[in-house]
């Protein structure tokens, strides 16, 4: 694994750009924190296709929609907290059930916003757009597959919700890892447990399988980025090779990837699933890598889990 | 459309009050209060003011007309199927299963509906994203809005007209169909507006007050927009409607608000109208 770290807000910022320019359908709404989501140089680049509506998340989705009727593809840029919660109903109400082309790309997702505290820790957000109908939920890993998504979330119609993080975090990928939406990555295969994490903790994953693999414990680590639609296949497949999983995200164990993974082993009737994430408790002020620990999301854990299913 | 007559405009408003009426008595269920207090201003809209064409409801250079109060969807309706949108017997299915005509605008199912509505407050910052399109891709089409008076009371209006006001947008107009009138009683006892007026001048509309009931006023009101198309100021019409107007019974009474006629007020409301049974 390559070594460097950046964070995948950074990412955003890029790619955006790349995709304004081929396309000048595409949009960004900021709404006052385009300079931490890293949209500026998008609003200096590509002046005729950014607005900034200020601190008023409920009308940049708003916004968004009346511009996506026009064929326009908007993506509506704020933190993860704001996106989700302050500016939900709106993108159910004008957005999904018109199905509607609009996007909300939003960092500091999770607790990756540590320092910030509990106010701006984006601990419910995949877990509220999940329930919407129509929506696409996604939490890329790394800087590569940041990128990747981005571009195609640009290129794929349907309103979507993507979050990146505040923090740098260790790049997983090369540049030409290819991914879809929906479609797990799976990183290594393995036949003793399978751990299925998304965004900022599938290093997590990668660190514990290395920890695992030499005391003899053989890990598959899928990387599901996009937790809906969920790819039912890739989990199945986990369930019937493998039988015991355990998920990891930076996200309430409700709700989250741990229920969706849930949701299918449960119809499936068999498998066992342990869920590693935010232990539904609002987080601090702390660092980053305590609050994690705090919530039982550490390498440690993770292979603990996966010895006492063994 | 430009030259229809205001006899006509106020013949046609008639006869869309009583496809309000029967609809909702059709469907037992449905707004009447607020789809007969916007009855002149959806009139002159739909057949006099706006650039639209029935045979092709997603032309791109189309106006387009958000009912941002949603509920009042039965008068855009009406409206909608006189100009040939879809069949008038479609009215009868209002809020039937499988119809075109939902409780509330839907813009996947309604030929004609530039955008889902029924959440108040959501369609007019919706117009706003419309109304910069519009000028983004240089284009001259103009967005109509119709706001309810008790719909003012939600915060996202306010965000909407920020964005009207800098984004100067002079393509943008908002009607307000200030019935006072709202679900638990007058917006007065409810929440008061104090004067929308006033509030919609300072977030930089032009601001024109008249009588939304009076089909002269609303025309010439239009006129007169029309003339300051590039004044780089979006436009408030504040409109003083009452609420259920042309019904005796549902005049200023907020209990007519989301409620369907029995039989007999049917029949009654319909003599009024003039219309057939």
């Amino acid at each position: 694994m390559d070594t460097k770290k950046i964070a995948t807000r950074d990412a955003f910022g890029e790619e955006i750009i790349a995709q304004g320019l081929a396309n000048p359908n595409i949009y960004v709404i900021d709404a006052d924190i385009g300079k931490s989501c890293k949209t500026t140089n998008f609003m200096k680049q590509l002046p005729e296709q950014h607005l900034n509506v200020g601190i008023a998340e409920q009308s940049a989705v708003a916004v968004a929609a009346g511009l996506a009727t026009t064929g326009k593809i908007p993506f509506v840029v704020t933190y993860a907290v704001f996106g989700s919660l302050r500016a939900c109903e709106v993108m159910r109400q004008e957005a999904c059930y018109p199905n509607l082309n609009v996007k909300i790309a939003c960092s500091h997702g999770g607790v990756t916003p540590a320092n910030d505290g509990a106010s701006h820790q984006a601990i419910e957000d995949m877990g509220v757009y999940r329930t919407i109908p129509n929506m696409t939920v996604i939490m890329p890993a790394d800087y590569y597959s940041a990128k990747k998504l981005v571009a195609e979330v640009a290129n794929t119609y349907g309103p979507t919700y993507i979050r990146f993080t505040r923090d740098a975090i260790p790049v997983i990928y090369d540049e030409d890892t290819e991914f879809e939406i929906g479609k797990a990555k799976m990183i290594q295969d393995g036949k003793d447990v399978a751990i299925i994490a998304n965004g900022d903790t599938v290093r997590l994953a990668i660190e514990a399988a290395k920890v695992l693999a030499d005391e003899g414990i053989s890990t598959r680590v899928l990387d599901m980025h996009t937790i809906k639609p969920l790819d039912e296949e890739a989990v199945t497949a986990a369930v019937n090779d493998i039988g015991k999983i355990i998920t990891v995200e930076d996200h309430n164990i409700l709700n989250g990837l741990g229920s969706a993974v849930c949701e299918v082993t449960a119809e499936l009737g068999k498998g066992i699933v342990k869920r590693v994430g935010i232990q539904d408790q609002f987080g601090e002020s702390a660092p980053y890598e305590r609050l994690l620990a705090k919530n039982g999301i550490t390498v440690e854990d993770i292979v603990n889990h996966a010895k006492s299913m063994q | 459309m430009k030259n229809t007559d205001v006899s006509e405009l106020k013949k046609i408003a008639n006869e869309l009050r009583q496809s309000v009426i029967k609809m909702v008595y059709q469907a037992q269920s449905g707004h009447p209060g607020g789809s007969l207090s916007a009855a002149e201003i959806v009139t002159a809209l739909y057949f006099r003011e706006m650039n639209i064409d029935p045979q092709n409801p997603k032309w791109e250079d189309r106006d387009r007309f958000v009912l941002s109060k949603g509920h009042a969807c039965p008068i855009q309706y009406a409206a909608l199927a006189k100009r040939g949108y879809f069949d008038e017997s479609e009215l009868s299915t209002l809020r039937k299963e499988g119809s075109i005509l939902q409780g509330h605008p839907d813009m996947k199912k309604t030929p004609g509906i530039d955008i889902s509505t029924g959440s108040l407050g959501l369609g007019f910052p919706s117009a706003t994203g419309m109304a910069i399109a519009a000028k983004r891709d240089g284009k001259d089409y103009r967005v109509f809005v119709v706001l309810g008076d008790g719909e003012c009371q939600e915060g996202i209006v306010w965000e909407g007209a920020q964005v009207a006001n800098k984004y100067q947008l002079d393509n943008l107009v908002i009607f307000v169909d200030n019935n006072n009138l709202q679900i638990d009683g007058t917006c007065d006892e409810v929440m008061p507006n104090i004067d929308l007026g006033k509030k919609f001048a300072a977030f930089g509309f032009e601001v024109y007050e008249i009588n939304g009931n009076d089909m002269e006023q609303v025309v010439d009101v239009l006129d007169r927009i029309a003339e300051k198309r590039d004044s780089g100021k979006p436009k408030c019409i504040f409109a003083d409607t009452v609420k259920g107007q042309g019904v005796s019974y549902m005049e200023n009474q907020c209990d007519w608000h989301g409620k369907a006629p029995n039989t007999e007020l049917y029949e009654q409301a319909m003599r009024e109208l003039g219309g057939t049974l």
